[in-house]
């Protein structure tokens, strides 16, 4: 008689790639729908071509790489790349733009890397920068939340838009956009305005921008309910979320006429979708303790610093791609010790 | 001390041992200028009329400079060098001058430059050293351009704009306009496409080195058995 000895773990779940990549998939819809409500048929047809576009150049660079296609595409990975891209991009943007930044997100920010698993950055932030210092107009689309009196194109006028560069009969590009509320915040204060008087600009709603609140508490639903399922660890979140408050909190107390409130910051741009669905990429972000800690840290630092001072209204993805530069060095330095490393008698 | 032949030197210069591609010395000025191809090919001119005339130099003195030294005299020898070409170009191609910049003085800390002259020049004879400065300089050029070309094809969709700036009226109207109604795709121009297409030419050259190999190898399977029957 044989008596078989497994080494732990004993009991194993259905923890794949795929599963987890399809939950989080999920875990996006309430902002995602929001999005869709607040902002229009641009965003369900951002999702879809950026999707196209992120599963046929992972197929193409599986084909030329020569792995096999199959596997690879059903992980999901590719296709959470494609909805990320897709969420972060402006409504507007032309069909080539998604194109674009689809195609460099997977083909350079990925494969050229080894594909999954070897991307030292996030490729949907390597697709979004991309676009944004290429193609500064272009990223800078986002149409008048629902709510706000402007032109809300129905879907064929924003097909014929997307695809054709047709604007509906009459109108200007000026009445399809608007100031995004990071970006009205950053103008009308560089023009010497106090925040008291922002506030009562349309594109502000009852807590930040409206629609941005929603779409970012919706992002936030998603992001507690991976937070309970278990598929991402609290660590880099709460650093991302804690260093943003703080840090606007502090200057908003300090001067509460040139800083926003902290609030506000929480609620607006990409801060919920960065913090609970990017930066907890388990490919790009630390993965010791400590390191996810200052990682995170280190994210809610730079979007707080580049929203206030640097040339741009946003900073996720660069903060992302930032601290995924700092990761192998966070990893390397925040180790946690081997049990008996220590001298006890030190 | 081994005396390669002109035509290894030539080789070595334009492909094997690129300068840009496999040595990757002078990242900065590679980096910072080839913008268009008339940047590319200004810069890349200077810096193999620098390598020439300094190699030259070097391996002519070679035999009278102290070993303990050798590099303070290369540095002396070089910026001596660009001094002059320095002020060449500002008088016959000054608006080019003003383009390039800095980095027209900044080929004295050009590490392909003090390189050669370390491990070439001051070794070898005065007619290799100075074939070695051209053929180095003539790679370097090569990638330069080439670098040029991409990011001013995928930046603005244009080649060979500003040439008069190097030859005179005569090239005004040279541009070509390969790409009508571009929208311009702005991250080629910006330093990051610097080197992304680095990194391209780099992964092209490695390509094309280890398909060669393959052949190369294909054909001695196929030679081999014939010397071996032979040998029998």
């Amino acid at each position: 008689m044989r008596f078989h000895t497994y080494s732990s773990p004993h009991l194993t779940g259905p923890n794949e790639v795929g599963l987890l990549m399809h939950r989080v998939a999920w875990a996006l819809a309430p902002g995602a729908l929001a999005a869709i409500w607040f902002f229009g048929w641009g965003v369900l047809l951002n999702l879809a071509l950026s999707l196209a576009t992120c599963l046929g150049a992972e197929a193409l660079m599986l084909r030329l790489r020569g792995r096999p296609v199959g596997p690879a595409l059903r992980d999901g990975s590719a296709g959470l790349t494609g909805l990320l891209l897709g969420l972060a991009l402006p409504p507007l943007a032309p069909w080539w733009v998604v194109l674009v930044g689809g195609l460099f997100a997977m083909v350079l920010g990925k494969h050229l890397f080894g594909g999954l698993g070897y991307n030292p950055f996030n490729p949907a932030m390597v697709g979004y920068v991309v676009l944004l210092i290429s193609f500064p107009r272009e990223m800078t689309l986002w149409p008048p939340p629902q709510g706000v009196a402007g032109l809300h194109p129905g879907l064929l006028d924003a097909l014929a838009w997307k695809f054709l560069g047709q604007l509906p009969v009459g109108q200007g590009l000026d009445s399809l956009t608007m100031a995004s509320p990071l970006d009205a915040v950053r103008t009308h204060i560089g023009l010497g305005q106090r925040l008291e008087e922002i506030r009562h600009l349309p594109v502000f709603g009852s807590l930040a921008g409206r629609g941005w609140e929603w779409v970012n508490l919706g992002y936030l639903a998603g992001g507690l309910w991976l937070l309970r399922a278990r598929l991402i660890h609290w660590r880099i979140p709460t650093a991302v979320l804690g260093s943003l408050f703080v840090l606007a909190m502090v200057f908003h107390l300090y001067d509460p006429d040139n800083y926003a409130s902290p609030l506000f910051h929480l609620l607006s741009g990409a801060t919920m979708l960065g913090a609970f669905f990017i930066a907890t990429d388990p490919v790009t972000a630390s993965s010791t303790p400590r390191g996810q800690l200052i990682y995170g840290a280190g994210i809610g630092l730079i979007v707080y610093v580049i929203r206030n001072w640097g040339g741009y209204p946003d900073g996720m993805a660069f903060a992302v791609l930032l601290m995924n530069i700092a990761t192998p060095t966070l990893d390397y330095y925040t180790r946690p010790p081997v049990f008996g490393e220590r001298d006890p008698d030190e | 001390m081994n005396h390669p032949s002109y035509a290894q030197i030539t080789r070595e210069g334009l492909w094997s041992n690129n300068p840009a591609l496999v040595q990757i010395l002078g990242m900065c000025p590679m980096l910072a200028v080839t913008s268009s191809v008339v940047n590319g090919l200004g810069l890349g001119l200077a810096t193999t009329l620098t390598l020439v005339l300094s190699n030259g130099i070097v391996s002519s003195i070679r035999h009278i400079v102290r070993p303990e030294v050798r590099i303070p005299v290369f540095v002396l020898v070089i910026a001596s060098v660009v001094t002059v070409i320095q002020l060449v170009m500002d008088a016959y191609f000054h608006e080019l001058y003003k383009v390039l910049g800095i980095f027209v003085p900044l080929i004295v800390t050009n590490c392909v430059i003090i390189g050669r002259a370390e491990a070439f020049a001051s070794k070898q004879r005065a007619d290799r050293a100075l074939l070695d400065g051209l053929a180095m300089g003539l790679g370097f050029t090569l990638v330069l351009i080439t670098l040029g070309a991409m990011r001013e094809l995928a930046g603005h969709g244009t080649l060979f704009a500003q040439a008069d700036l190097m030859l005179g009226p005569m090239a005004s109207d040279w541009k070509l306009t390969l790409l009508p109604h571009y929208r311009g795709f702005l991250v080629a121009v910006l330093p990051p496409g610097a080197f992304l297409g680095l990194g391209l030419l780099i992964a092209l050259k490695n390509l094309i080195d280890r398909r060669q190999e393959q052949r190369r190898a294909a054909r001695h399977r196929q030679a081999a058995p014939a010397p071996a029957t032979a040998a029998s």
